[in-house]
């Protein structure tokens, strides 16, 4: 009994320690009280600092309004800050920031949801812990080495090949579809008859479908091949690029929300007799949906907020594109507006020049701010659905 | 040595508040950002040579530096553009009498890629092509090739001179592209067979510079004046320096040979 001997002696020099003094208890409370509140105070900090960005913001934004009136600002193309009779017309830089995010969110949402669920479904644990890092790479890489890339190696590549570029692209990413479109619509059509008719009419379809659609592809591609790029700093250069840097971003978050779908739904799917594809299609991604909106929510986010690559490589015209959807031609966005006409912005005198940048400035931030509220609640919804 | 300057002119300002109001030694210089390279290039060799000299630099544009002078808050006006009349009385009324010292020229090459056949337009072709009212190569006699349209952003002097020179009144079509740098604008031109751009004069390798109005863009031409989209630049004093002072040899390093070779270096023309 040595042992039991011990830890009671033991015990019993530890008891008058745990008997606290008047005196060290009130130290006690009062060193809790500041730790708690120096916390909190480095807690709200951080919330102040959004605060004050928003007032700060807004007080600049606001005298815009007060000197030219809110029409202009919304509803004219006109940009000519530096003249004479300075026009403030911000309509085409709304367009182009629009377009652009447009693009990249093509660009990066079907391929990080791909990616997404190829990671956390399809290939070996031990794969995906090399590949995922590898794709998270991509948000390291600065931004300016993207602008550099846009504009000194693509945009000339656009401006040779862009043509046959396009029509690659177009078999590459429409061959698949067609491909899968074409097998699941015969599927589909002749579900209702049985065997050699069914079989007969389904290869008959295949052909039809899958002919026509090729046809139409190679139409396409065709039409794409023969196009000529004027200028290589367009709205489609600076879409790819900014789809590439919110790809990590997308695959990051969509992947975190699929890996949240327990296991328990993937098994009891199989357990119903699912196929691998069927546990994807109508119970996993499902269950992330919200997950993976907020994920898209992210990535338009970033691909919005991004200056530099714009204002390397989207062209800067302060024109909306002939017609809007034209990708091909250059556009201006309203960050690359901010940056590059900052240091001509006189805010001594505190011209309406310098203040339409904050009113943009504030638009952004709003829009921003929307998107996160959006955002979070679909991530909490996940979370809770998750749980449930 | 950038650290040394950057100190010496921090020291500078510091020191301002200070010093005595009429220091022959300490020479305050505002306007222009055009010819704030100019300036500080100067003041960089100048307090090289005689370190017991402050020259503090600010940019705040022509208009401003005019201002400053008059009211005798600068020892130097910086002007990329001749002082206006109403400038000028401003300053006779309180007594200061603006000496005009022209020491460099700012000529703005207009350029092509190398494949484009044009040799030369003029200052009104130009403008249409900044315009947007020709929009292809074939209208100006070249071949048929959309024209790319570039300009520098409108933050910069090279905008500035390019505007007041050549666009005068007229405003540049929307679908112009915008960069950042005279670099950025060759960068562009160089890669684009139907861009047409405009650099300071320093920036004509491996693009094409055409004759505007029938003149070649060359050092000489645009000291000559001969060149249309060429401006001088200025700096105003109170008066005229004297002899031996250091505002005297500052504005009158502009017409030695270190001060030559500091101006081709910030890529202005010097003139004779």
């Amino acid at each position: 009994m040595p042992t039991t001997l011990g830890t009671m002696q033991t015990a019993t020099r530890i008891m008058p320690s745990l008997l606290l003094s008047h005196r060290t208890r009130l130290r006690q409370r009062v060193g809790a009280a500041l730790g708690n509140g120096l916390l909190l105070a480095v807690t709200s900090l951080s919330m102040l600092a959004v605060f004050f960005i928003f007032f700060f913001i807004a007080r600049d934004a606001l005298p815009f309004f007060r000197l030219e009136g809110v029409r202009e600002f919304f509803t004219s193309t006109h940009w000519y800050p530096s003249a004479g009779e300075a026009e403030f017309g911000a309509l085409a830089m709304f367009v182009g920031s629009g377009l652009v995010t447009l693009g990249a969110t093509l660009v990066a949402v079907p391929l990080g949801i791909a990616a997404a669920v190829c990671l956390s479904d399809m290939i070996p644990f031990s794969m995906r812990q090399v590949i995922k890092p590898i794709i998270e790479m991509l948000a390291a890489i600065p931004s300016v080495a993207y602008g550099f890339f846009a504009l000194i190696v693509f945009a000339p590549l656009l401006q040779q090949q862009g043509g046959h570029l396009l029509a690659v692209a177009t078999w590459i990413l429409g061959l698949p579809l067609v491909v899968l479109g074409v097998i699941v619509f015969s599927d589909v059509a002749t579900d209702r008859l049985r065997d050699r008719p069914r079989l007969v009419i389904r290869v008959i379809l295949m052909a039809l479908f899958g002919g026509g659609a090729l046809a139409g592809l190679a139409w396409i591609g065709h039409t794409l091949g023969a196009l000529k790029i004027a200028s290589g700093t367009n709205a489609l250069n600076v879409s790819i690029i900014l789809g590439i840097m919110a790809l990590p971003t997308v695959v990051s978050v969509s992947e975190d929300a699929l890996q949240s779908v327990g296991r328990e739904l993937r098994e009891g799917s199989y357990a119903l007799g699912a196929t691998r594809a069927e546990m994807l299609v109508k119970t996993v991604l499902p269950a992330a949906a919200g997950g993976i909106l907020a994920a898209v929510i992210m990535g338009v986010m970033r691909a919005i907020g991004e200056t530099m690559v714009v204002w390397m490589a989207s062209g800067n015209a302060a024109r909306i594109p002939s017609p809007w959807y034209n990708m091909l031609d250059p556009v201006r966005t309203l960050t690359a507006t901010i940056a590059g006409d900052m240091g001509e912005a006189d805010h001594v005198t505190g011209s309406a020049r310098y203040h339409v940048l904050f009113a943009m400035a504030l638009a952004l931030l709003v829009f921003s701010f929307v998107c996160n509220i959006i955002s979070e609640k679909f991530i909490r919804r996940t979370r809770q659905q998750a749980k449930g | 040595m950038k650290r040394f300057i950057a100190g010496t002119l921090a020291v500078a300002v510091m020191g301002g508040g200070i010093a005595l109001a009429k220091d022959a030694n300490k020479i305050v210089m505002d306007g222009s950002t055009t010819v704030g390279p100019i300036a500080k290039a100067f003041a960089e060799y100048y307090m090289d040579k005689h370190p017991d000299v402050n020259i503090t630099i600010s940019e705040s544009g022509s208009g401003n530096g005019a201002k400053s002078l008059i009211n005798g808050a600068c020892d130097v006006g910086n002007m990329s553009r001749p002082m206006k009349k109403s400038e000028k009385d401003a300053a006779e009324s309180v007594g200061v009498l603006p000496i005009e010292h022209i020491i460099a020229m700012d000529g703005i090459a207009v350029v092509v890629h190398e494949s484009n056949p044009l040799q030369g337009l003029t200052t009104a072709q130009i403008r249409d092509v900044y315009t947007g009212k020709i929009t292809n190569w074939k209208d100006l006699g070249g071949p048929d090739l959309p024209i790319v349209v570039i300009s520098r952003d409108t933050n910069s002097g090279t905008y500035e001179t390019f505007e007041s020179l050549v666009m005068k009144k007229e405003k540049i079509a929307g679908k112009t592209e915008y960069v950042g740098s005279n670099g950025a604008i060759r960068q562009r031109v160089m890669s684009t067979p139907g861009a047409v751009g405009y650099v300071g004069l320093a920036f004509r390798e491996g693009v094409k510079p055409i004759k505007v109005n029938g003149i070649e863009a060359t050092p000489g031409t645009v000291a000559t004046r001969i060149y249309p989209v060429a401006r001088p630049l200025y700096m105003y004093t109170n008066g005229r320096p004297k002899k031996g002072t250091p505002l005297y040899d500052l504005i009158n390093l502009s017409g030695t040979p270190e001060g030559k070779k500091i101006i081709e270096a910030t890529g202005f023309v010097p003139v004779n």
